[in-house]
């Protein structure tokens, strides 16, 4: 169960759509639950995030753009430095657990009613 | 955008109600609910019996890339009539949870679209508030330890 729930969030990247769903995909991925995590603690700049990666600094970089897509971080310019914040109000939306449950259900749906839509009858 | 997929659940009931309309004639959604090989592609799981009679059981069972089982679950068919409803017992095995009971209606609306309405009655209120953060709470729990501690602290 837990790894089928887990594929279904980890399907899309895609923060443009619906933000309020989104939030949920954008703490599927562990990297980026990571960063939330060493933001929460402080500001940072995306160097700084990116040396506690192993992963290159543009998979951070895209990482860090789909959390500010999703309103998960914001940013502050110091000079010319850009440091990212945790968005306390974003994380409480997490706190509405029914959306997940609806998430799934609606991902599952829309798989039935693509394959059907290809649906050939048997000979 | 209006959601296509709703669920009802009012607070203190035990029981939800999952609406979703289709771009679907109402024979292709019933077939994708009674048809081993279709339910298994669109619900990612193995079908190992379905049994679409009165009386009649199921089996699904779900493994991982190594072959070990992570999900299973089974229960018996009460009703079916067919393009019009299912009524049947969801168990998941090795889970602290009872059965449910489901209700399945299959609606036409037009010729290319129909609706399901999947009415779910869990043994409690309790019970069913457990479920529905289910995946919530596998979204979280995987989360890495200090987000979660600040997560509480904003509650």
């Amino acid at each position: 169960m837990r790894s089928q729930i887990t594929a279904l969030y980890l399907q899309s990247n895609n923060c443009t759509m619906e933000i309020r769903r989104d939030v949920f995909q954008a703490i599927a991925d562990p990297t980026r639950r990571a960063i939330l995590s060493l933001v929460a603690l402080q500001a940072m700049t995306p160097g700084t995030i990116a040396e506690n990666f192993s992963s290159s600094r543009q998979t951070i970089s895209k990482h860090i753009q789909i959390l500010s897509e999703c309103e998960l971080l914001h940013q502050t310019q110091n000079g010319r430095e850009i440091f990212y914040h945790l968005n306390p109000e974003k994380i409480k939306e997490i706190d509405h657990f029914i959306e997940p449950f609806r998430k799934m259900w609606d991902e599952k749906f829309n798989k039935l009613e693509a394959i059907m839509k290809n649906y050939q009858p048997k000979k | 955008m209006e959601q296509k997929t709703k669920i009802a659940a009012e607070n203190g009931k035990q029981e939800i109600v999952i609406t979703r309309e289709f771009d679907l004639p109402l024979e292709l959604l019933f077939k994708a609910y009674v048809e081993s090989e279709i339910v298994e592609q669109w619900m990612g799981t193995k079908v190992l019996k379905l049994e679409n009679v009165k009386h009649g059981g199921w089996q699904f069972e779900t493994t991982d890339p190594k072959g070990n089982v992570v999900f299973q679950a089974n229960g018996v068919i009460h009703e079916i009539i067919e393009n019009q409803k299912i009524t049947r017992t969801f168990e998941m095995e090795n889970t602290p949870f009872p059965a449910q009971l489901e209700f399945l209606e299959f609606e036409k609306v037009s010729d290319q679209t129909s609706k399901l309405t999947m009415q779910i009655v869990y043994k409690s209120v309790e019970m069913r508030d457990q479920m529905l953060k289910l995946p919530f709470a596998q979204g979280i729990n995987m989360a890495h330890n200090r987000l979660q501690d600040f997560v509480n602290k904003l509650k």
